[in-house]
């Protein structure tokens, strides 16, 4: 009985270790957060009561790729805030290592771009690795439930970086418009090539 | 005829001096051969961009280990860098930098198809490395210090 205990606990702790180090995957229950906007307020998961889910996008303003997806980001917000799955912008980066992704340089960037999103950042690099992101952009499609934030879709945006215009496939889109008609996210993890998180 | 014999010495020069104004540009279909070569040296694959600072950082560790090993290894460095940026921004830096290792770019936008071909483990951040020789390979989504990188390319080669 002992032996199982231990071995219990082994497992246990090892599982523990293993989720630490490798963030959610698809199906477990994301964190909420209180991180800081550009515009001075504190912004959680919490606060948006009727939502359905949220797209949250670990992005930056000094990653190429970020900045490709700029303006798909915002049209991500524009389509689906209304719909109940509003876009949730967290840049990670440590700011000394990258300058240009202060506080005051994401304000900057947001007025300059119209982004319509909460644009918070991770000032204590506490939040990125709960969920697991590696690189910007990186995002985590989540669900809902009664009281929790269930990932259901993690990775890229879509498939083609280089133009909006020859995308074969909108993987977020995808994705929300399951969980909106209650089916089944068919694809439910991508990979991107991203810019890795400055820590 | 002073005048031809000093263009054929300027013309004989010119062609010895390493060509940059040249990029080797592939697809994944076009890459995959350099990922899974069979002789005796040991490969050393680097994915990195110019706008990856911590690429940058560590690219003068693998053009010492080329020159150091120049019999047993061979380390190319495969580019990640945006099309719209080869002119403005990669060939100027390879101009610059006039890097020993063989540098060859990766243009190839469905990156959710071919990344987990490189290794099941990367997720898309940069820089990672691939070593492997014909007896064994490792994934490194990781950057080196150059101490770091001779530690685990001798578990290669001795």
């Amino acid at each position: 009985m002992k032996k199982i205990n231990v071995f219990l606990l082994i497992t246990f702790f090892a599982t523990a270790l293993l989720s630490a180090q490798n963030g959610y995957d698809v199906g477990a229950s994301a964190t909420d957060f209180k991180l800081e906007n550009i515009d001075g307020t504190f912004v959680s998961l919490s606060d948006f009561k009727d939502a359905k889910g949220f797209i949250v996008v670990f992005t930056c303003n000094t990653c190429p790729y970020a900045v490709a997806y700029e303006t798909r980001i915002e049209a991500l917000n524009k389509k689906y805030a209304s719909k109940g799955y509003p876009v949730i912008a967290i840049m990670p980066n440590n700011i000394e290592i990258k300058p240009g992704d202060s506080l005051s340089a994401m304000r900057q960037r947001a007025k300059e771009r119209g982004f319509t999103f909460p644009y918070l950042i991770d000032h204590e690099q506490s939040i990125f690795p709960q969920y697991g992101a590696t690189k910007t952009p990186h995002v985590y499609v989540l669900e809902k439930t009664n009281d929790l934030n269930i990932v259901r879709y993690i990775g890229a945006i879509d498939d083609n970086y280089k133009d909006a215009e020859q995308v074969n496939t909108k993987y977020v889109e995808e994705a929300i418009n399951a969980l909106l008609a209650q089916k089944q996210v068919s694809i439910s993890k991508t990979r991107a090539i991203g810019c890795s998180i400055k820590i | 005829m002073k005048f031809l014999r000093a263009t054929i010495l300027i013309l004989l020069i010119c062609s010895c001096v390493p060509k940059q104004d040249q990029l080797e540009i592939y697809d994944f279909q076009g890459i995959e051969r350099f990922l899974f070569l069979s002789d005796s040296k040991t490969y050393v694959i680097n994915f990195w961009a110019t706008w990856c600072a911590p690429c940058i950082k560590e690219l003068p560790y693998f053009e010492q280990l080329q020159q150091e090993f120049k019999d047993q290894v061979e380390v190319i460095l495969i580019s990640l860098d945006f099309p719209s940026q080869f002119e403005t921004k990669l060939k100027p830096f390879l101009e610059e930098k006039q890097l020993k290792s063989k540098v060859i770019v990766l243009d190839d936008v469905d990156m959710n198809s071919w990344i987990p071909k490189i290794d099941k483990k990367w997720d898309g951040a940069i820089p990672v490395t691939l070593i492997y020789n014909e007896y064994k390979r490792q994934f490194y989504p990781q950057s080196f210090t150059y101490e770091q990188l001779l530690t685990e390319v001798k578990k290669f080669i001795n």
